[in-house]
């Protein structure tokens, strides 16, 4: 879906190319990812005038569940866009992942199969995008379109407009769990898998080939890269990390409905795009996703505090997702006129 | 052309052997009146599923349609609340819906973001913009006005408005894609951009027309769909941009642009159509047509992918056999 004619047009050709490198540091500061993090100050600031309640240290720590579910998902989510590949399936994932966990729950199981039969079921649906895309060769795009539909569609044949509830207390530690005062379950999964993401992008092979082919899949190819493989693995890590996502939210919220972590997808581009990472593939960083997932948390949080609607905070997703493509865009034809 | 002719030849054969398998048990349900019924059902998806064609065929989606049809349906509801006439509600919400569409298709031209982000991004903007207008309440039924709801009803010849409007728009398609510079420009964009550029197209502009077209096409039936079901919320036509991308998918539209034909589109249409009314009928929970249609759209992929190996010959080969 990506098109070809109008990429191109992104390089402003007119500009001088400069004579020396810039420092590291005054690149660091010119850095996407610097911009992220002054806006993210910027919106901290305005949330704690806004509202006297903004920073109580037990607020923001449950401010943090707007974004660490989402941002679990984000990670490998930022892998797989920097491959030019794409998983609109992630919320079906957590759908489905979180009715066969209740599944297992109505038939006696505890805790740590519970989280097993999470695990093995995004592991097993990110397989099965994996296969049909990297295997057969078919657009990622309308593959997880599909897989979206199917997913959640087996939830519904399962649930229909019931729930499933009573999930045994052991698993509510997950999601509602504190490791140490204020510090959530979820924000040290977080933390955790933000490491491990950031480590595996940028400090390995595997990273470095995940971007080759986001800028090349033929020259990648013609490198040695097993690029089918590469690609089937980013959609299981893509799954896996729905399965968690999936465990953590069930945990939370206590139950299973088919329509759980519906438009999770959209958060989760959002948050990725959000983060530097082209959509086109080939360029993005884990610590842009990580300050772009905190800056939605603080924005939903601050705007909930304003008794701000949820579904005109998602008019805000909406266009913080265009502006931050378009305004660098148009600074940039502004600048070669 | 015999691929093109056997892939929709093979989409005709399954729709009729489904509804084969249904008449075996409910006889009922092929008789020619409730066929009718079925295709009057299917117009909305249909109308909606040609937009996305052109969009699909000059390399864009569009998954914005529905949430364009919600909008420009709750405003034809409240304009008609304010006392406007039909005659002027119906092209001021085609025009309010080829405006939305423009949106889509501006960032996508000028400013060269991916559709697939635009659209993702507009989609929630326009379905919020509705809870704006009205705060998330509903106008129902007796709110409005009595023509205002009969037009789609109304039957001429023996079929209601909506289904004439839906075959007046597949006559115009047919036309426009094979009889007009513009809809030959959808095929040359998708096919190869940069082969259109070479002969005088601007991909840029070709893609902005199909959003505009798209839009059009879901303002339009934003007013059938709410005069036709008698409501107007936030949430109608919810996750119905999926069921427009599956019915071109099962089409024969290939993804990767330039090629699919109007017969396919109305085709991958139908057969959603079709599962979809006569799951109540065969006594399967509707619960079960999200799975169906997701389903579908994957073996339909799966298929296109074997048969649509070279989509830039196959149109060669179409402009050669009509030359």
């Amino acid at each position: 879906m990506t098109d070809m004619t109008e990429t191109h047009a992104d390089h402003p050709t007119g500009r001088a190319v400069p004579d020396r490198l810039q420092t590291p540091l005054a690149r660091a500061l010119k850095s996407w990812e610097a911009l992220l993090l002054v806006v993210a100050v910027a919106i901290f600031i305005l949330n704690s005038l806004a509202s006297p309640y903004f920073l109580d240290p037990w607020n923001l720590s449950d401010a943090t569940f707007n974004f660490t579910e989402k941002a679990m998902i984000a990670f490998a989510m930022a892998l797989l866009i920097i491959s030019g590949e794409i998983d609109l399936s992630v919320g079906a994932i957590i759908a489905l992942a979180s009715t066969a966990m209740g599944l297992a729950m109505q038939a006696g199981a505890g805790t740590p199969v519970l989280v097993l039969v999470g695990l093995a079921t995004g592991l097993a649906c990110g397989a099965f995008n994996g296969l049909l895309v990297a295997r057969f060769g078919l657009p990622s795009i309308v593959v997880t379109i599909g897989t979206m539909s199917l997913f959640r569609g087996i939830s519904y044949i399962v649930l229909g407009d019931s729930a499933f509830t009573g999930y045994p207390s052991g698993f509510a530690w997950f999601g509602q769990g504190y490791v140490f005062w204020v510090i959530t379950v979820e924000l040290v999964i977080f933390a955790i898998a933000a490491l491990i993401f950031g480590i595996l992008l940028h400090r390995t092979d595997f990273g470095r080939i995940t971007y080759a082919i986001g800028n090349n899949d033929t020259a990648a190819r013609f490198s040695g890269i097993r690029v089918e493989r590469i690609k089937f693995i980013l959609f299981l890590l893509t799954g896996l990390m729905s399965g968690i996502a999936a465990i953590c939210l069930t945990s939370r919220l206590g139950s299973t409905r088919p329509s759980i972590a519906a438009g999770f997808e959209l958060e989760v581009v959002t948050i990725v795009v959000l983060g530097g990472v082209s959509i086109l593939g080939g360029s993005g960083s884990i610590p842009g996703v990580v300050i772009a997932a905190v800056v939605m948390g603080l924005v939903t949080f601050g705007l909930g505090l304003l008794n701000v609607p949820g579904i005109v905070m998602s008019i805000i997703m909406g266009l913080l997702l265009i502006g931050v493509i378009a305004l660098p865009r148009l600074w940039a034809m502004a600048r070669r006129r | 052309m015999n691929l093109l002719k056997s892939r929709e030849a093979i989409l005709g054969l399954a729709i009729l052997v489904l509804l084969a398998v249904i008449a075996t048990r409910f006889p009922a349900f092929v008789r020619p009146d409730n066929l009718a019924r079925v295709f009057t059902d299917t117009s909305p998806l249909m109308l909606l599923a040609l937009g996305q064609m052109v969009v699909i065929l000059t390399k864009c989606i569009d998954l914005s349609v529905a949430a364009n049809l919600a909008l420009c349906g709750m405003i034809a509801a409240l304009m008609d609340g304010a006392g406007v006439p039909l005659v002027v509600i119906l092209p001021m919400v085609i025009a309010l819906g080829a405006v939305l569409g423009a949106v889509n298709g501006v960032l996508v031209w000028l400013l060269g973001i991916p559709s697939i982000v635009v659209t993702l991004g507009t989609m929630t903007i326009y379905r919020g913009t509705i809870f704006l207008l009205t705060d998330g309440a509903w106008i129902n039924a007796h709110q409005m006005s009595d023509a205002f709801k009969a037009f789609p009803r109304a039957v001429i010849l023996g079929l209601p408005v909506m289904a004439w409007i839906a075959v007046a728009v597949i006559a115009g398609f047919v036309l426009l894609l094979s009889r007009t510079a513009l809809g030959r420009a959808f095929y040359a964009v998708g096919g190869n951009p940069h082969a259109a550029v070479y002969t005088g197209i601007s991909v840029g502009r070709t893609q902005f027309a199909a959003f505009v077209i798209a839009g059009a096409l879901a303002g339009l039936t934003g007013y059938l769909w709410v005069a036709r079901y008698a409501v107007a919320y936030v949430d109608i036509a919810g996750g119905f941009e999926l069921d427009v991308v599956a019915a071109c998918v099962i089409g024969g539209i290939a993804i990767a642009g330039g090629a699919g034909s109007v017969a396919g589109c109305v085709m991958g249409a139908l057969f959603l159509g079709i599962i979809k009314n006569a799951l109540p009928v065969v006594g399967i929970s509707p619960f079960w047509q999200m799975a169906i249609s997701g389903s579908a759209i994957l073996i339909a992929i799966a298929f296109n992918a074997r048969t649509n190996r070279a989509p830039g010959r196959i149109i060669l080969k179409q402009a050669e056999h009509r030359a």
